[in-house]
């Protein structure tokens, strides 16, 4: 929880300046009318991206990426469970693009036509995560079953809860969790912490959390990967940059920074 | 409500009282009705949303009804915990000196400004599993309160507590001390002064108190689902029922609203009606 709140907070402390940077440079377009093509179009641009919450710090990055090839342009992001992002979107959220941990949230937006053809830019998978010191000796994912053993999961309803119930599934495993999380960092936060032995949680979670918890990959997890979905939506208000955000996250130079956090390649 | 005002502008007054009962001034009664309208809006924004073709249906499911009762079961052992602690705790800031009273007054406050879920952080550190006290609470007797009923009760008292203090100390300090200094100049002992002259007096205080806190704990969701976790049956109240039905079902997640609502709401009044009506 302390973590989700200091990313926020030094997402702002990265965004400030980068947003003074740009009202300069807007400034200086309006003088210069010889601006490069992206910005002349319209002065400052924004593109709204909503995307799944494991998607945080790589999307951040792409984000700042984008912003440089395409000066006079903000990229402002919505971190969330991809089912309350897709939720927003139907209630009529103002967002160009749409990245989802799952299909099934990426349905939501399709099946009431604000989105077409969602392409899938990465895959998540499962891992066991356990306290630095593992105190209950987990070591493969039947260890889970143990009543001793007290486990975390995500609640079936978000991505990272559905991946865990077909894992366990594949398994013929049934595992008696003490909580159901919210979602996967509250899931992680739990292991951090120390208040239970185990928690499935994806790859990407368990690098960005590397010093705190303890990684343990279990073959059961290739039956329950999880796609990842992006689509630009039909009304996005920001238009072709939409897609060139997209784009960019399709690109190789984006997919590299997406497997270099541990995601997948589709 | 209506009757009070009745009996102040009727009632024996003085002339300033009659003078007052021609027109009603304006610039209050315009901001009241704002404010009335600003806290009922969204209750009817829920009720025109209810899916009600559904509703029986919905409200039959056998989670919702686990939801309700460990709702109700937490919110009212909150109480009886904080009415346990937090009257004598109300009395000693109000009646007995002593150096730090009022960094304990404000301290006492805590819970209120601090945001529920960073309450449950607290917790976690203190009475978790790692820690400070949860750590030999684990070893010596065997007691892990985080993912538990009573932890759900735990978090629930942390934030509804200083409601009650608040509420009895105001009464306390607003009570006639005559009557105490009275019954300890006939020879009464102080715990004798408390039980039979100080508590009758503030009893309207403790009640009002302990309504608030009650409405606080039943209502109460970031502490829970950050100390206790969410599990149906044992610690998924309905607060975070309905957080989780948001993320799929939003229609149920308004029935469930509803419920919750209608419940306090039933309570409450039944209650205000009984003890809060005259202060």
């Amino acid at each position: 929880m302390f973590r989700l709140v200091f990313r926020r907070l030094s997402r702002w402390a990265v965004a400030a300046p980068v947003a003074l940077v740009i009202a300069g440079l807007s400034g200086c377009g309006s003088a210069e009318p010889a601006a490069s093509p992206a910005s002349a179009a319209a002065g400052a641009k924004e593109v709204n991206v909503f995307a799944a919450a494991s998607l945080t710090g790589t999307f951040t990055e792409l984000g700042r990426t984008f912003e440089a090839a395409h000066p006079g342009t903000t990229v402002k992001f919505n971190f969330g469970s991809s089912a309350t992002l897709a939720q927003q979107i139907v209630q009529g959220a103002p967002a160009d693009v749409f990245a989802a941990a799952s299909p099934a949230t990426m349905k939501t937006v399709t099946d009431a036509s604000l989105a077409s053809g969602p392409a899938t830019f990465v895959r998540n998978k499962l891992e066991i995560a356990v306290p630095k010191d593992n105190p209950a000796k987990v070591d493969e994912l039947k260890d889970l079953t143990d009543p001793k053993v007290k486990v975390a999961l995500c609640a079936e309803q978000v991505p990272c809860g559905a991946a865990a119930v077909k894992a366990l599934e594949a398994a013929g495993l049934k595992v008696t969790p003490v909580t159901l999380e919210q979602d996967v960092k509250a899931t992680l936060t739990k292991v951090e912490l120390g208040e239970v032995d185990a928690a499935l949680v994806y790859t990407t979670d368990v690098i960005a959390a590397t010093g705190r918890v303890q990684g343990i990959d279990f073959p059961e997890a290739d039956k329950a990967i999880n796609d990842y979905p992006i689509a630009t939506l039909s009304k996005a208000p920001a238009g072709d940059l939409a897609k060139q955000f997209v784009d960019l996250v399709l690109s190789p130079q984006g997919r590299d920074v997406l497997t270099k956090a541990g995601f997948q390649s589709p | 409500m209506s009757s009070s005002y009745d009996s102040d502008t009727s009632g024996a007054g003085a002339a300033a009282g009659r003078e007052v009962s021609g027109r009603l001034p304006w610039m209050l009664v315009l901001p009241a009705v704002a404010g009335l309208a600003f806290l009922v809006l969204p209750l009817a924004g829920l009720l025109v949303r209810a899916p009600w073709s559904t509703l029986l249906q919905r409200l039959a499911e056998p989670q919702m009804l686990e939801a309700l009762r460990l709702s109700l079961l937490c919110a009212t052992a909150a109480t009886v915990v904080c009415v346990l602690l937090g009257v004598p705790l109300a009395w000693l800031l109000a009646r007995v000196e002593f150096p730090g009273r009022r960094l304990a007054r404000a301290l006492v406050t805590v819970p209120l400004v601090l945001p529920p879920v960073v309450g449950g952080v607290a917790l976690l550190l203190v009475l978790g599993r790692r820690g400070l006290a949860g750590q030999w609470l684990e070893s010596a007797f065997g007691i892990t309160l985080p993912f538990t009923t009573v932890g759900v009760v735990v978090a629930e008292a942390f934030v509804a507590m200083p409601f009650l203090v608040i509420s009895v100390e105001g009464a306390l300090r607003g009570a006639d001390r005559r009557f105490e200094e009275a019954a300890a100049t006939l020879g009464a002992s102080r715990w004798t002064v408390f039980r039979r002259v100080t508590l009758p007096l503030v009893m309207p205080g403790v009640v009002a108190g302990a309504v608030l806190c009650w409405a606080r704990a039943l209502g109460e969701f970031g502490a829970t689902i950050t100390f206790a976790g969410n599990f149906p049956g044992t610690t998924r109240t309905m607060p975070l029922a309905v957080y989780l039905a948001l993320e799929t079902e939003p229609e149920a997640a308004v029935v469930l609203s509803l419920v919750l609502l209608t419940v306090s709401v039933v309570i409450l009044a039944g209650l205000r009606d009984r003890w809060v009506n005259s202060p």
